[in-house]
């Protein structure tokens, strides 16, 4: 199966003369169903935004099975928020006649624009064959909030074949470019220089050109999770656990550590801003991690 | 093999570039994943080699073929690409100290035409590279010269971390030799690779070692 899947958004005006963001292209093709939806739960990322187009992908069938080919264009337009989320996890399957699967995600953010995508799992099952590209384009003054999480396999199942690719490059200079290889297919990546024993492994990678003054510092939050700060206006929050619900968790205690607009813990300026300045004082050192759990509970997952 | 000689010279532990003070996150991963045998350190040194190793062969290989043919821009994008693939700030910063080093080891050696534009230090597999062509090795071999330092190094720092036989260390190494000739000759098929398209296979858990180890009060190796 073939699919080819459309969404631009970009910056109007209201009677008012207010800016909003509005939703302009959206072009769906199964099993890639794209669907405007209203917020089910607080969306921390995008609170302190005026207007924002939500969007959710919904899988329209199962898979991507192996001979399907898939593709996503995204461009946010100059000015506009867009907020995209998934109704599932994907699950990756075999084909009827093998061969093998590919997913391509391609995405523009313009100038002045904020892009959040809230990923589900991908869940590469046993037999599997499937290669996942996200290229993204950022303009200098664009922002990017991306989860990104991958599971090796069903309950009690060793995954097939994924090959993961991605990369972000802003104002056309690369950023950010890294690639996962799991499956049968690669060699070591059990190793426990690559993934050891896991079973999950999730990525947020956060964009915001504020930081090209003051980074916020590495730190170590766990044994297995640590927020990274990239070469450039970037950070990654990278997170290793056995199963994706501790592994959300993970990631939800990095982004805490953000501060500022993309922190879920704060919710009020004034506290915010107390955090941003003592994690800035106490960088690279591990906080007990009651202290952070304590404040991650500000913000729960309701699925 | 052409300059055979040299291709062992620059391979060599005993060069002066200061690769015996690192473990490549082998100390750290002692600690963290309990590993106390040849076997773990094994599963250790294919790892590494099947991703960072792969991706700093590959660098090496592009690397020598910039230098080879004089393109000092290509091989200053080179340097920033392999910043983009090392999420880890502690590797970055070690990754360019062993390029510092090694890049004095080889000037003293060889005169090498360094990139005027490059205001820092180099990664180590860029300069690698750039020391291979120096010797007239090819592509193909500063990869392979990358993949021997990807295990030896970690392999002789675990004799140290690890009560282990270095007989037993030695005979895992040359286990993995098969390995290590498939990998360059991928690396070496990089050559001429776009820098965007070049492999930038990810090792997640040496990441986060590396980002432990930096923090350690009392550590045997720098890396």
């Amino acid at each position: 199966m073939t699919a080819r899947a459309t969404l631009a958004t970009r910056q109007d005006f209201d009677h008012t003369g207010r800016p909003v963001s509005k939703v302009h292209t959206l072009r769906s093709q199964a099993p890639l169903i794209l669907r405007p939806t209203h917020s089910k739960e607080p969306e921390p990322q995008v609170l302190r935004t005026g207007s924002v187009a939500r969007v959710s992908l919904v899988s329209g069938a199962a898979g991507p099975l192996g001979g399907d080919d898939f593709e996503l264009n995204i461009r946010v337009g100059a000015g506009s928020t867009l907020l995209l989320n998934e109704i599932s996890s994907t699950l990756l399957l075999p084909g009827a006649r093998g061969g093998r699967s590919s997913m391509r995600i391609n995405i523009a953010v313009e100038e002045d624009a904020t892009f959040v995508w809230m990923g589900e799992p991908i869940i590469a099952a046993r037999g599997c064959h499937h290669v996942h590209t996200i290229n993204i384009d950022l303009a200098a003054s664009a922002r990017l909030f991306m989860r990104d999480e991958l599971q090796f396999g069903r309950h009690k199942e060793q995954p097939g074949n994924l090959l993961q690719n991605m990369r972000v490059k802003r104002d056309g200079q690369p950023l950010f470019c890294q690639q996962q290889q799991i499956g049968p297919a690669a060699v070591g990546w059990r190793s426990c220089a690559v993934l050891g024993q896991h079973k999950c492994i999730g990525t947020v990678l956060v964009v915001d050109p504020q930081w090209c003054a003051n980074q916020p510092p590495t730190h170590l939050f766990s044994a297995n999770a640590a927020l990274l700060p990239l070469e450039g206006p970037a950070v990654m929050i990278s997170a290793l656990a056995a199963e994706t619900w501790t592994l959300r968790k993970h990631l939800e205690q990095g982004i805490n550590l953000l501060g500022g607009r993309w922190s879920v813990a704060s919710t009020e300026p004034a506290r915010e801003d107390r955090q941003a300045d003592r994690h800035r004082r106490t960088s690279d050192q591990a906080i007990p991690i009651s202290e952070t759990i304590r404040q991650g509970n500000d913000y729960e997952y309701t699925n | 093999m052409a300059h055979s000689a040299a291709l062992l010279l620059l391979a060599d532990g005993r060069l002066p570039a200061g690769g015996y003070a690192h473990s490549g996150g082998l100390e750290p991963t002692v600690h963290i994943h309990g590993l106390t045998d040849v076997a773990g350190l094994e599963g250790f040194l294919e790892g590494r080699a099947a991703t960072a190793g792969l991706v700093a062969a590959s660098f090496a290989a592009a690397a020598c073929r910039a230098a080879q043919t004089g393109q000092h821009a290509l091989l200053c994008e080179l340097d920033r690409q392999l910043d983009v693939r090392t999420p880890s700030k502690a590797t970055r910063a070690v990754s360019r100290a062993l390029g510092r080093q090694l890049l004095r080891a080889v000037t003293s050696i060889r005169s090498i035409d360094v990139p005027a534009q490059s205001r820092r230090d180099m990664h180590q597999p860029v300069v690698y590279g750039m020391a291979a062509a120096a010797f007239g090795l090819e592509p193909k071999q500063a990869a392979l010269i990358v993949l021997h330092e990807s295990v030896a190094g970690p392999a002789a720092a675990a004799v140290k971390v690890l009560s282990v036989d270095p007989f037993a260390v030695q005979a895992a190494l040359a286990r993995l030799t098969d390995f290590l000739d498939t990998l360059a000759q991928q690396a070496g098929e990089h050559a001429d690779t776009p820098p965007d398209d070049l492999p930038a296979l990810g090792t997640p858990l040496l990441d986060l070692a590396a980002e432990h180890h930096r923090n350690w009060g009392v550590r045997l190796f720098a890396s």
